[in-house]
């Protein structure tokens, strides 16, 4: 009984530091952690999700997309996936704060970088894996290369797509945590500067970066219900 | 900016890498425009050794760990149907939750140290591999699987000459993606005192300077091109009738 009395006593202190104000061991008894402060760095941390995410979508959706419609450059974009997997986020955000500088500008390039090889690949395989018939059928029926990729691969291969995008989210989130070592200041904070914050503080931002990663990948897969056509839907069903 | 625990936390390398750097700065060191210095990289390519050394434990220890589990898993699953979704929901949510929120997360319960760190890299692997052992089951054409049985296979007898031979493909092919993404995400076991490479880029509370990162970026990569391609060579040992499939 007494064995399991830290931990959750360790879980009532980060709770309480989510909720109210602190005062911090170091820096002159400055007051950190309470409710304005995570909903802050939430906020900070979602942003540099959203714009990563968003510059990783405009870069590899079309080139994923066109690369499945052609059906080429399979080679390089398996090599590109498996490149992407071994590159270590922790490495890539040092190299950029010490080549490229600190800011969200440098760090949103950095987590779009970790985004990009999971959605081009999934797109790549996802139109390739659309059914030729349905493609010969609308090319038959007059529509053009663009409207074909647009209206039939696109929607037909949506799951394998969101795929792609949901693994990018996962990645890009979980690095924006370590952002603050290239200045951005996101829920990381409370993990990394615990001298700072204190050991209730990294609890909290554990939970918290936890919470906010659960939601995107819940909000995603919402999503993709939502995108994916109804016709879709009865045969997977 | 730099935090006691970490220091603490991040082990002797870490700590011992500002101390020497201070010592003997090399002309080349001082030059921030010049993004690598190969006269450091030759006089301290041995700090390296351990931290791969460790990085390599961490990594083997927790996808051998992960890949018990899954396995165990996804042949429960495999014979009790409505286990799939919720095994594969169960899982997602260990996949999904960051390794270094997951690290602190564990901090309570497993303590700072090389423990936590494998608990939480073994968590990550579990999704990829149990995903890919059910996928490769389910692929089972069941014209095989009725062929073993007219030849009088029990269940047992089909599940393991049968239905996991003809799994292979798919098994190593989630092998490969959680072992790669592992060498990767070990990085961050500095976070927890976990040791690795790391500890080469993030020390003493500080990012290293760029030399130091890339030499470990480059034994990261380097470990893990090398476990991808010994599991494609694996999977042509495992399955003798086939052609390795690149995937």
């Amino acid at each position: 009984m007494t064995a399991s009395l830290p931990p959750i006593a360790s879980f009532t202190g980060a709770i309480e530091f989510i909720f109210s104000e602190q005062t911090s061991n170091v820096t002159g008894g400055k007051k950190v952690g309470g409710f304005e402060q995570a909903v802050e760095l939430t906020l900070k941390q979602l942003e540099v999700t959203a714009l990563a995410l968003a510059l990783a979508l405009v870069v590899a959706l079309p080139l994923g997309l066109y690369l499945g419609h052609r059906g080429r450059g399979e080679v390089v974009l398996v090599g590109l996936a498996n490149a992407g997997r071994a590159l270590p986020e922790l490495a890539l955000i040092a190299l950029v704060a010490a080549l490229i500088g600190i800011g969200l500008v440098p760090v949103t390039i950095a987590l779009a970088v970790l985004g990009i090889p999971p959605i081009v690949s999934n797109a790549y395989v996802g139109v390739r894996q659309v059914d030729p018939a349905a493609v010969d059928a609308a090319r038959g029926m007059g529509m053009s290369e663009m409207a074909i990729i647009r209206k039939v691969e696109l929607p037909l291969a949506i799951s394998t797509v969101m795929g792609g995008v949901r693994s990018a989210t996962i990645a890009i989130v979980a690095t924006a945590t370590i952002a603050p070592l290239a200045g951005v200041v996101t829920l990381g904070d409370f993990i990394i500067n615990a001298s700072i914050y204190g050991e209730d503080g990294r609890l909290a931002g554990a939970i918290l970066v936890a919470l906010l990663a659960l939601f995107l990948e819940g909000a995603l897969a919402l999503l993709q219900r939502r995108l994916t056509s109804d016709g879709l839907k009865v045969k997977t069903a | 900016m730099i935090s006691p625990v970490l220091f603490a936390a991040g082990g002797e390398v870490g700590g011992d890498f500002f101390r020497e750097r201070t010592s003997d700065t090399l002309p080349c060191q001082a030059q921030t425009d010049q993004p690598f210095c190969f006269d450091w990289a030759r006089e301290n390519i041995d700090r390296f050794g351990t931290p791969t050394v460790q990085h390599l434990e961490l990594v083997v220890i927790s996808v051998m760990i992960g890949f018990a589990l899954a396995f165990a898993l996804a042949l429960l699953a495999h014979r009790n149907t409505w286990l799939r979704t919720p095994l594969l929901a169960a899982t997602g949510i260990l996949y999904t939750i960051p390794s270094i929120a997951f690290f602190f997360l564990l901090l309570p319960v497993t303590g700072i140290g090389k423990d936590t760190a494998i608990v939480a890299l073994a968590a990550y692997t579990l999704q990829i591999i149990y995903r890919n052992t059910m996928l490769g089951l389910e692929n089972v054409p069941s014209s095989a699987k009725e062929a073993a049985r007219g030849m009088g296979y029990t269940d047992r007898q089909i599940l393991w000459r049968v239905e996991l031979p003809l799994a292979v493909p798919e098994i190593v092919a989630g092998l490969r993606v959680a072992i790669v993404s592992t060498v990767a995400i070990a990085t961050l076991a500095v976070f927890i005192g976990g040791g690795g490479l790391g500890t080469q880029i993030y020390g003493g509370g500080n990012l290293t300077f760029p030399t130091s990162v890339f030499i470990a970026l480059a034994i990261v990569v380097l470990m893990a091109m090398a476990f991808h391609i010994a599991l494609l060579v694996a999977q042509r040992f495992l399955t003798p009738w086939r052609k390795a499939r690149v995937a």
